[in-house]
């Protein structure tokens, strides 16, 4: 009985028992990590991962996959900036470059569905035309010049939580009920597990396609805008490697590249872990490419358990 | 001419979960002949010479090669005996060419690298064996060949490994007419060689251009054995017919009423003017050999294929079905043949799979109706006893059965009057086929019609009103119940025609 019970844990829930080991090894440890600056900034650190993990989650359910969120974030992160510092609008800024983020996941979908191209190279190809384009814009430096209001306003915390932080618990919530409670989050998770069934039953596979990569884009614009208010500048190079940090949260969190399974709530476990092993590792003062190491092990060794667990079923 | 006995297979028994598909068959080749083997689905013949080519294991029985009594045979062994399958769908390397193709496996090298002029001589020997030098270049790759090159590549293939025994397993299905005497043009040489040729078709006046003898199978055993210089084909369709009907399926209380469908001249790449009509409570059966447009029907039916031409009524009045969205809200449903792969999301839980096709009816702003949701699914899962655990079980965890329960649930919670089932007892035991059967009779029975396709001819004898036969894309007869006949159907699905508009009926 006691053996069922265990086995019927999924992969969130071991996930979620690593992290929590993980604290309370590090609470034993460090007197620091539980303080109110350390847990802030944990989470402080997590949001950008975490936001992303989410837009990549959605498109793995489908199963595909967004190589372009970082290339979004960092596109975004340099628009921004370069409006902002001109003197254009912050509010009107930002709903543009939100607006740009769509239309960049709607190209996404429309080179997926009517192209026809595997969603790996599309979102490649996307990713390395908004790497050149960020380029192109700040010219390959960074801009500088953004008023202290943006900076203040990631530095701020509302309610003893970071302004941040908030942003992803509105993440999480939102994408949860889109793919719990409404028909086009029923729609996500028929296509990941047969896209055929899904079309022989009336579904609009054009739409979803769409509309999953849109969801996608639109989350990592809110990440770059998040991105500009904590870096107070446009990096150009910023949001390197993000990609695979995301898809690194998703999988953590059970997403599986095969479709139908994942959710946001787990990629949001899995950069609460990422991020948990980044911040121990520097209070414990561990060389930071061990780090790395350690987090690819971990990921690598929970995808092969959960692997196991499955075949013996 | 030496008539040694190649292969003998003897008193092979293979039985698969629910279905016994060969009892005690006895098959043998000669050497130097080419054999026959004919049946309708479902008789066997694949399964025999999976057991030949060591891919399934038979659970009794002996196989002889050439005298020599074979213990454990798997494929690799059997390639080492001489034994080799040229199948209906290629097992080519596309992207290699042909010489690498022919000589996958056991290239000539020189300091462990391929030696490619060698590779590419040896490959040309055996081409112009076949009499193919120069038409088919070594070099080339095989996905620039055509269809029927490609099978000669195959051939090659199997005679660089020394194949003494040659399964051809309906080779000429995709093939034109000037294709197929070049095959049987190889065929002869391969015979006249001192091979043994295994020849699996279903147009029977093949067997009778190309064949020495012929063994018919009949529901997994052997009716019978003919030398083809004395016997027609008349003989040989008698010979495959006489499967037993299930009697007391077929429901006389339904009451037909009104056309709901009509369909006229429907044609598209694989259809040619189809036309017939459904009533409702009606059950009608489509009976064809694999190829002969009965899928292909469904799918335009249902707005899955294109239409090019042609028109289809619903209750009289003239509609067009883009696509599946359409016909569903239209009232028309379509069990697909694959259920796995076209069916049903195995990952995801019986209560979104059966409400798949509806959402839009129980969604407000984006939003579903979780409790009508849950009603719909339990309704369904009760009314066809579906047996889950829980309504939130994955689908991937249900039996055969139980998983086409869940595709005709999503038919039912659609509300459909016009029902297409593609093979809907494929892969099922044989309660769960029974509880399929009464399940058609219900919806038939609620004013519904159903369109029963199906290539077990038995079950399509026992429960329909109609028979409509398909062939070539055509409907070629439409045999009402009182004429249902297994012999003369199976003639009308199974005689290849060479001159169109030629024969019409019987045998």
């Amino acid at each position: 009985m006691e053996s069922r019970i265990k086995f019927s844990l999924n992969t969130q829930v071991v996930v979620l028992i690593v992290a929590i080991a993980m604290w309370i090894f590090l609470g034993i440890i460090s007197p620091y990590f539980f303080t109110t600056g350390n847990v802030q900034s944990v989470m402080r650190q997590m949001t950008i991962q975490g936001i992303l993990g989410i837009a990549e989650v959605v498109v793995i359910i489908t199963a595909g996959i967004d190589l372009s969120v970082g290339g979004v974030v960092a596109f975004v992160n340099i628009v921004m900036s370069k409006m902002v510092s001109t003197g254009s609008n912050i509010a009107s800024t930002v709903l543009l470059v939100m607006a740009l983020s769509a239309l960049i996941g709607l190209a996404n979908g429309v080179m997926v569905y009517n192209l026809r191209i595997p969603p790996f190279i599309a979102t490649l190809g996307m990713m390395s035309v908004l790497r050149g384009a960020t380029l192109l814009i700040s010219n390959g430096s960074n801009i500088f010049g953004l008023p202290r209001s943006i900076a203040d306003f990631s530095s701020t915390n509302t309610l003893g939580i970071p302004n941040l932080f908030w942003f992803l618990i509105l993440a999480v919530v939102i994408v949860e009920i889109i793919l719990r409670y409404t028909s086009f989050g029923r729609y996500v998770y028929a296509l990941g597990s047969n896209i055929e069934a899904a079309r022989l039953s009336g579904v609009n596979i054009r739409n979803v396609t769409y509309g999953v990569y849109i969801l996608a884009s639109t989350l990592c614009g809110l990440a770059g805008v998040l991105e500009t208010s904590r870096l107070w500048m446009g990096v150009p190079t910023t949001g390197t490697g993000y990609e695979l940090d995301a898809i690194a949260a998703a999988v953590l969190g059970g997403a599986s590249l095969m479709g139908a399974e994942g959710t946001p709530l787990g990629a949001f476990i899995g950069a609460l872990v990422m991020t948990t092993i980044y911040n121990g590792s520097v209070l414990l003062n561990i060389n930071p490419f061990w780090t790395r190491i350690i987090v690819g092990v971990i990921l690598v060794v929970t995808v092969a358990i959960d692997q196991l667990r499955k075949g013996r079923r | 001419m030496n008539q040694e006995i190649a292969v003998l297979m003897k008193d092979i028994t293979k039985v698969f979960p629910g279905v016994i598909a060969l009892q005690n068959v006895t098959f043998s080749v000669k050497q130097g002949e080419v054999k026959g083997l004919v049946g309708e689905n479902g008789a066997g013949k694949s399964t025999l010479i999976k057991i030949l080519t060591g891919a399934y294991t038979a659970d009794s029985g002996e196989i002889y090669v050439f005298g020599q009594k074979i213990d454990n045979m798997n494929p690799i062994l059997a390639e080492q005996l001489g034994i080799s399958a040229v199948y209906q769908n290629l097992v080519l390397a596309e992207h290699l060419t042909v010489a690498e193709n022919i000589m996958l496996g056991t290239f000539p090298t020189k300091w462990g690298l391929v030696d490619k002029p060698a590779m590419n001589k040896k490959a040309e020997e055996i081409l112009s064996q076949i009499g193919y030098r120069g038409i088919i270049k070594p070099e080339e790759r095989v996905g620039n060949l055509s269809t029927s090159q490609q099978g000669m590549v195959a051939i090659a293939r199997a005679l660089s490994r020394n194949a003494k025994i040659i399964i051809f397993d309906e080779p000429t299905a995709v093939l034109t007419d000037r294709e197929v005497n070049e095959l049987f043009r190889v065929i002869r040489w391969l015979r006249d060689s001192g091979r043994s040729v295994i020849y699996i078709s279903h147009r029977l006046e093949e067997i009778f251009e190309l064949c020495d003898t012929v063994t018919v199978l009949k529901d997994g055993a052997v009716a019978g054995e003919k030398t083809v210089s004395e016997t027609n084909q008349d003989q040989l369709v008698a010979m495959m017919v006489g499967r037993e009907v299930r009697h007391g399926i077929f429901d006389d209380t339904r009451k037909i009423g009104e056309e709901i469908l009509r369909v006229e001249n429907l044609s598209n790449k694989k259809l040619k003017n189809c036309s017939f009509a459904l009533r409702s409570g009606e059950i009608v059966g489509i009976y064809g050999l694999v190829g002969s447009g009965r899928t292909e029907l469904a799918k335009a039916l249902f707005g899955v294929d294109p239409v090019e031409s042609g028109e289809i009524f619903l209750n009289g009045k003239e509609v067009s079905l883009p696509n599946p969205r359409e016909s569903i809200d239209s009232g028309i449903n379509l069990i697909p043949e694959d259920r796995r792969r076209e069916g049903i999301a195995l990952k995801l839980s019986v209560k979104d799979n059966i409400n798949l096709p509806v959402y839009p009816r129980i969604t407000k702003a984006g939003f579903v109706n979780r409790d009508k949701e849950k009603e719909i699914a339990q309704t369904f899962v009760n009314i066809l006893s579906i047996k889950t655990p829980s309504l939130t079980h994955r689908v991937e965890n249900l039996s055969g059965g139980n998983q086409q329960k869940v595709v005709v649930a999503k038919g039912l919670a659609s509300q459909s009057r016009i029902f297409i089932m593609d093979e809907p007892t494929n892969g099922i035991d044989v309660g769960a086929k029974e509880e399929i059967y009464q399940l058609i009779n219900n919806i038939a029975r609620e004013g519904s019609g159903v369109i029963f396709i199906s290539s077990y001819m038995p079950e399509l004898m026992a429960i329909c009103d109609r028979i409509l036969v398909m062939r070539d894309g055509r409907i070629v007869a439409d045999v009402e119940r009182k004429d249902f006949d297994e012999e003369s159907i199976l003639a009308l699905a199974i005689k290849h025609e060479t001159m169109v508009g030629g024969e019409t009926g019987g045998k």
